[in-house]
């Protein structure tokens, strides 16, 4: 398993490749990378890549028609969609205040989706 | 007539942080003027995250950040007015504007802070060829659309421009199921930010396809398509190398403009790189008492810049109401030499510079291991080395005082030179 992945852990934009190598006791070699924190960027980007999800769900008695939310942790790369698909059935009611949590442990991850604003 | 101590227009980051900041040093009678139903600006539409790294060491998302700043100005107790437009300014401070609860109101002030923040160039403004259909948005506006008002604007979409609201919108729009054809850019590198490029191009698979623009846009009452090309390095387009790509959306995201009509009523002078008010150490343009800061001055590229430039703004706009800025002084100029597109400020008095004095900069082109050198009267006095600059990050310095103290220099200027 290769993989080569730009790091923005930094401006510098670093083009570094990830190799696995189980000899190693990190179990991959890193090249490319001008510093320690690429490493680790480098790795987690290919043994699990993960994002934090920003979208919004329909919001009802508010001035506008949308409230935005994110997840409260960073879900699995490959589960962004299937995320999408769960949050855009919820529909809530104003007032709410940002923080708040709008749909609990999406998919069995555990992670929360929260309202980034009060509305 | 009102009176009021400092009005600021514009109650996006910039308008916000001015205001709190005016209030903490000192300063009671404020008022904020906000066009909009809501305080917090574009950040209110901005809904991904990546806002706060450098002011609160966290990553928020733009509602997230504005809300903190709303929440802080009504605590202080500061004044706003919602709906409100503002008409005219003028050099001595007077201010017309408008709503539909008070009319029109005229309202002076001892210090004014504009911060009105900037606009998206248009279609228009880049003379694309082809016929006039519906599906043509600019990026910000189809980010208000499908974020706030919850109208989907496209399902196939061509993105020109890879400045950071087109690549934040690639995504947004992929996530709400479209699919995002290519992103165009006219230059050899994006005006992004690279977390931007991975983040919302390479992570959906979106081809960046540089040195492109888009030379015809094709469809009558819709978008149906445009054409493509390479360019050559003068950003001409390269005969034979047209390609028709099937859309039928086009988001221009080909830069903003500082939104200075009010400032030029007022007499202020405007800086040609910029398009933003040529201002002071102190964010003070060419007329005494009125000052600048955020998107209005130069457009940033992180809110948290325009933070730290506004609560400058609102600091100095409060020392010159107590009357502690010192106005008269010999005043150095600042020069983007070999490199540098511009730098803000462009006039410095050392009197009113506290132990750093900073400047905010952008470079001309992408360079790698190089150093800024900075010239006092052509004289070497600070260099910095950095590793990566590019167009689409700002550079900001900051110098020590002393290293100016007790000479009379005229000129500061900064250039790029391989290290």
């Amino acid at each position: 398993m290769n993989k080569e992945v730009v790091c923005i852990v930094c401006p510098m934009g670093c083009h570094i490749k990830v190799k696995k190598d189980e000899n190693l006791y990190l179990g991959y070699t890193v090249e490319g990378n001008k510093c320690k924190r690429g490493k680790e960027y480098g790795i987690k980007e290919l043994t699990n890549p993960t994002r934090i999800i920003t979208t919004t769900v329909k919001i009802k008695n508010s001035h506008l028609r949308r409230l935005p939310v994110k997840t409260n942790e960073p879900v699995a790369k490959d589960k962004i969609f299937e995320c999408m698909k769960v949050i855009n059935k919820v529909s809530i009611k104003a007032p709410i205040k940002v923080g708040d949590v709008v749909l609990e442990n999406i998919l069995d991850t555990g992670v929360d989706i929260v309202a980034s604003r009060s509305m | 007539m009102l009176n009021y101590d400092i009005v600021v227009i514009g109650g996006g980051p910039a308008g916000l942080a001015a205001a709190i900041e005016a209030k903490k040093n000192g300063v009671k009678d404020i008022l904020v003027i906000e066009r909009d139903r809501e305080l917090g600006g574009i950040l209110q539409q901005c809904i991904h995250n990546g806002f706060g790294l450098h002011v609160f060491n966290e990553e928020l998302t733009g509602p997230e950040y504005a809300e903190k700043f709303i929440d802080e100005l009504k605590n202080q107790g500061i004044e706003y007015m919602l709906d409100t437009m503002v008409l005219d300014i003028t050099e001595d401070r007077k201010i017309s504007a408008i709503n539909t609860e008070n009319g029109l109101m005229n309202i002076h002030a001892k210090a004014l802070i504009l911060s009105m923040g900037c606009r998206e160039r248009t279609r228009g403004a880049i003379n694309i060829p082809g016929t006039r259909p519906a599906g043509v948005f600019s990026a910000g506006t189809a980010q208000r659309f499908i974020n706030m008002e919850g109208y989907m604007v496209g399902k196939k979409v061509v993105i020109l421009g890879s400045g950071d609201i087109g690549l934040i919108m690639a995504r947004r729009m992929t996530l709400e199921g479209a699919k995002v054809e290519a992103v165009a850019e006219l230059m050899p590198f994006s005006g992004g930010l690279t977390r931007n490029i991975v983040q919302c191009l390479d992570d959906y698979n979106i081809p960046l396809l540089l040195s492109h623009t888009i030379i015809e846009i094709k469809g009558k009452e819709r978008v149906e398509g445009v054409v493509i090309a390479k360019v050559d390095e003068n950003r001409k387009p390269i005969p034979g190398t047209e390609k028709h790509i099937e859309c039928d959306t086009l988001l221009l995201s080909v830069g903003l403009i500082p939104e200075n009509e009010l400032s030029l009523k007022a007499g202020v002078n405007i800086d040609p790189r910029t398009n933003g008010p040529i201002v002071n150490e102190s964010m003070e343009t060419k007329v005494k008492g009125i000052f600048a800061c955020g998107n209005v001055v130069h457009v940033h590229d992180l809110v948290d810049f325009v933070t730290k430039e506004s609560k400058k703004a609102g600091k100095s706009a409060s020392k010159y109401v107590l009357g502690e800025l010192v106005e008269k002084e010999e005043i150095i100029k600042t020069n983007a030499d070999e490199g540098i597109g511009y730098i803000v400020p462009q006039r410095i008095r050392m009197s009113n510079v506290d132990e750093k004095l900073e400047l905010f900069m952008r470079v001309k082109d992408v360079y790698k291991n190089v150093k800024l050198v900075i010239k006092a009267d052509g004289e070497v006095i600070k260099e910095f080395k950095r590793k990566h600059l590019a167009p689409g990050e700002m550079e900001i310095i900051s110098l020590n005082s002393s290293l100016l103290e007790g000479k009379q220099v005229s000129n500061i200027s900064v250039s790029v030179k391989g290290a």
